[in-house]
């Protein structure tokens, strides 16, 4: 039954029911008007008795409840689940950052304050439910049970084998994820899916960046530490992909396997470590941070660092200001009490592009949405001065990407001067010729 | 004869230089105010003014400037010919753009943290009303015939259409991403905005509150993505309207009958305010990166002359 239809029944019988009561009154009555009159318990009051006043009361609540239905129901609800997975504090190396508990959430709790400040205009309304996986919980049967067939759209913060097991239920189709963490390249080509969006660059994407600017200060021998972690060899892959694309070399290439046994301190032992052939710039991958900061000052020649620590390459940093970013800093720095976070930065712009592409498509329908966010027309504003799409061929978000120092941003890639027929955007990452992504004939599948 | 030949030469000098015309830039990273003599293409001097100077107005009466000092959260009233600080407005955290009304005895302001209008009392130096509109409201200005406030939200995408005598709103338009700037046609009845993101013009019918048109942008060898339109003016007779194109460093010249797009003029490094002079004749830009403005002959459509000002200069007014 339609809105309309059943507002239009909920009138009807509240008229009969008024017609009713009214003719206890003798007189004809509004069911508010008598509502009103008979409140006070007056002796002076014909029709005060206890089930008189009860059955008005009852009218009137109906109109209530049935009022506010109805103008609710002139408002598109659009909804969103933020499902992510309870995570254990990582190894650090000093207590001076604090770890911070389910990042990314805050990120998505602004973007629905800006798209309900945009929905108060357009009579939409965006509303966002949190679901965790615990630890060790099961990811499959959570989604079928709280998201599947209640929501459209999911931000995801799972991990890379999590959110391929969700987007792969049958219980999925149809629904659009943005996945607001993961870096993964094989997520972006031989493993993509057409139901997944990727809101953060890929690892490719952040080591053609510091490729560019490597090559911008002709920094072109570099010595390649890698630590011991899968997602380390991943972004180590990435580096020598850029490498070779860049026309850079790699001079020395050495792992990095600090173990007890060693029994030295990093001071001695980096400076036999990187005891290696000159070069110019030490690229280190060591994406969970257990021994890059010790790099930096230590090594055998003066050489900067350069990598997943040192000089990063990020979609977000707290010291980036430019192109209206100190807005959304303090924006979100009020809401969360801390800085924004890569994460935080990915799960806003998920949230921002749902609400982009439903403000100007005025649905709520995923096909609808995902044709405009997939068409030349969709814009999204990330505060890094271009703006940001989506690329067709494997779904991830084009963007210029940050490089930064630990206090200060120091430029933003693509580097001018490197250029593309397209958009600059696309010479980080996988371009449409090297993807091996069959998203779009997946689709049709 | 000496003397006299003497007395005429000064007088002359003394002359023209009383009726030379005076651009006034702000300079964001400088924290000062640049007093730019156009005509002898030369810097006369820079003040100190405040932290972080941005939007700035003259009044009607050319007495006064209005300087948004963002980083002291207040606009500064300044004597347009001592320079002095006359007084302050409290213009809540953080103020950028703002535009004053045609009698110069109201001023609204965009609060960008807040999505908020603030309308301040030039004379009481109070603020009057408060006015709710989306995130990031930047772009603001009002209708020469005093009957619409027209407020540009950044993230929201929309101008709000606010009816000045009552201070609500009264419509929305929903535009391309990151509307910049607005400004009105000197009859009143046509508002242009820009879209920083899209790379696109919109005019709208202050009527109907419906788009006439939408002008994307295009220049040969330039990506679109450095396309990003921000200031907007446009000349009384709506001949013609000028578009300053951000990190294309180019000025947009668009025939305002048409309403096509004629020429794009090289000029500065983001390329972000511009003003007319008072006759219409020159146009000045603020060049934020290469730190200068440039100065276009719109007679000869050509850009004659760029002046290094400071660092970021960001906004630019003319004073008669």
């Amino acid at each position: 039954m339609s809105v309309v239809k059943y507002c239009l029944e909920i009138g009807k019988l509240q008229i009969l029911a008024a017609i009713m009561l009214n003719s206890r009154a003798k007189k004809l009555m509004n069911p508010v008007k008598l509502a009103v009159r008979s409140m006070p318990l007056s002796s002076q009051m014909r029709f005060n008795s206890f089930f008189f006043r009860l059955s008005v009361y009852f009218v009137l609540a109906i109109q209530l409840v049935s009022w506010s239905f109805c103008y609710a129901a002139n408002k598109q609800v659009i909804k969103i689940a933020y499902l992510t997975q309870a995570q254990p504090p990582p190894p650090f190396l000093s207590n001076l950052d604090q770890f911070i508990e389910n990042k990314g959430y805050h990120g998505a709790v602004l973007a629905i304050k800006d798209n309900n400040t945009t929905g108060r205009f357009t009579g939409q309304t965006f509303a966002l439910e949190l679901i965790t996986v615990p630890l060790e919980g099961d990811v499959i049967a959570l989604f079928n049970k709280a998201v599947a067939k209640k929501y459209d759209y999911v931000v995801s913060l799972l991990a890379q084998d999590q959110l391929l097991k969700v987007a792969d239920l049958p219980a999925a189709k149809g629904v659009l994820f943005f996945d607001a963490v993961t870096r993964d390249d094989s997520l972006r080509n031989e493993q993509c899916r057409a139901n997944v969006l990727h809101m953060l660059p890929s690892r490719s994407m952040r080591a053609d960046a510091l490729a560019q600017y490597m090559m911008k200060k002709r920094w072109n021998h570099w010595f390649l530490v890698v630590g011991a972690n899968a997602g380390d060899r991943l972004y180590a892959q990435a580096i020598q992909r850029a490498a070779k694309r860049f026309g850079s070399k790699i001079v020395a290439e050495k792992v990095w396997e600090h173990t007890f046994e060693a029994r030295r301190n990093a001071q001695s032992d980096v400076s036999v470590f990187s005891q290696v052939d000159d070069y110019d710039v030490l690229v280190v991958a060591d994406e969970q941070g257990v021994f890059g900061e010790y790099l930096d000052y230590r090594t055998w020649l003066p050489r900067p660092v350069i990598g997943t620590q040192g000089l990063i390459a990020t979609a977000w940093h707290w010291t980036h200001e430019q192109w209206g970013a100190a807005q959304i800093q303090n924006r979100f720095k009020e809401l969360a009490g801390r800085w924004m976070e890569e994460q935080d930065y990915g799960a806003y712009l998920a949230v921002r592009a749902i609400g982009e592409a439903a403000s100007r498509t005025q649905s709520n329908r995923p096909e609808a949405l995902k044709a405009y966010l997939f068409s030349e027309r969709f814009a999204l504003q990330g505060y890094k001065g271009a703006p940001l799409s989506f690329r067709a061929w494997d779904g991830q978000l084009r963007q210029p990407i940050l490089l930064a120092g630990p206090r200060s941003s120091v430029s933003v890639a693509p580097i001018e001067g490197f250029l593309h027929p397209k958009t600059e955007l696309d010479t980080l990452g996988y371009d449409q010729a090297e993807s091996t992504c069959k998203r779009i004939e997946n689709e049709h599948k | 004869m000496n003397i006299n030949k003497k007395t005429a030469l000064i007088l002359s000098v003394l002359l023209t230089s009383a009726q030379a015309e005076t651009v006034f830039v702000t300079l964001e990273k400088d924290n000062a105010l640049a007093l730019v003599d156009p005509a002898a293409g030369k810097l006369i001097k820079t003040t100190a003014v405040g932290q972080r100077p941005r939007g700035i107005a003259l009044s009607p009466d050319h007495k006064i400037l209005y300087i948004a000092v963002s980083d002291d959260n207040t606009i500064k009233l300044i004597d347009a010919n001592t320079l002095k600080e006359i007084g302050r407005l409290p213009s809540g955290d953080d103020p950028e753009t703002f535009a004053l009304n045609p009698q110069g005895n109201r001023l609204y302001v965009s609060n960008e943290d807040d999505s908020m209008v603030t309308v301040l009392d030039t004379v009481k130096k109070k603020p009057v009303k408060q006015i709710k509109v989306g995130v990031e409201p930047e772009g603001i200005a009002v209708s020469p015939d005093n009957q619409w406030v027209v407020s540009a939200s950044e993230t929201t995408n929309m101008l709000h259409w606010i009816d000045a005598k009552t201070g609500a709103i009264v419509e929305n338009t929903l535009v391309d991403p990151r509307p910049r700037a607005v400004s009105f046609t000197a009859d009143s009845r046509q508002v242009w905005a820009t879209s920083e993101m899209a790379g696109t013009l919109t005019i709208l019918d202050s009527q109907t509150k419906q788009i006439v048109k939408t002008l994307k942008f295009a220049i040969p060898g330039v990506a679109s993505d450095k396309i990003q339109p921000v200031g907007v003016v446009i000349d009384k007779n709506r001949n013609r309207a000028y578009v300053a194109l951000g990190p294309a460093n180019r000025v947009a010249v668009i025939n305002g009958q048409t309403l096509t797009v004629e020429n794009y003029l090289l000029v500065g490094q983001r390329v972000w305010n511009l003003a007319f002079s008072s006759d219409q004749k020159w146009l000045y830009t603020t060049n934020g990166l290469s730190n200068d403005i440039s100065i276009i002959d719109l007679e000869k459509q050509q850009v004659t002359k760029s002046i290094a000002v400071g660092s970021y200069p960001w906004g630019i007014a003319a004073k008669p």
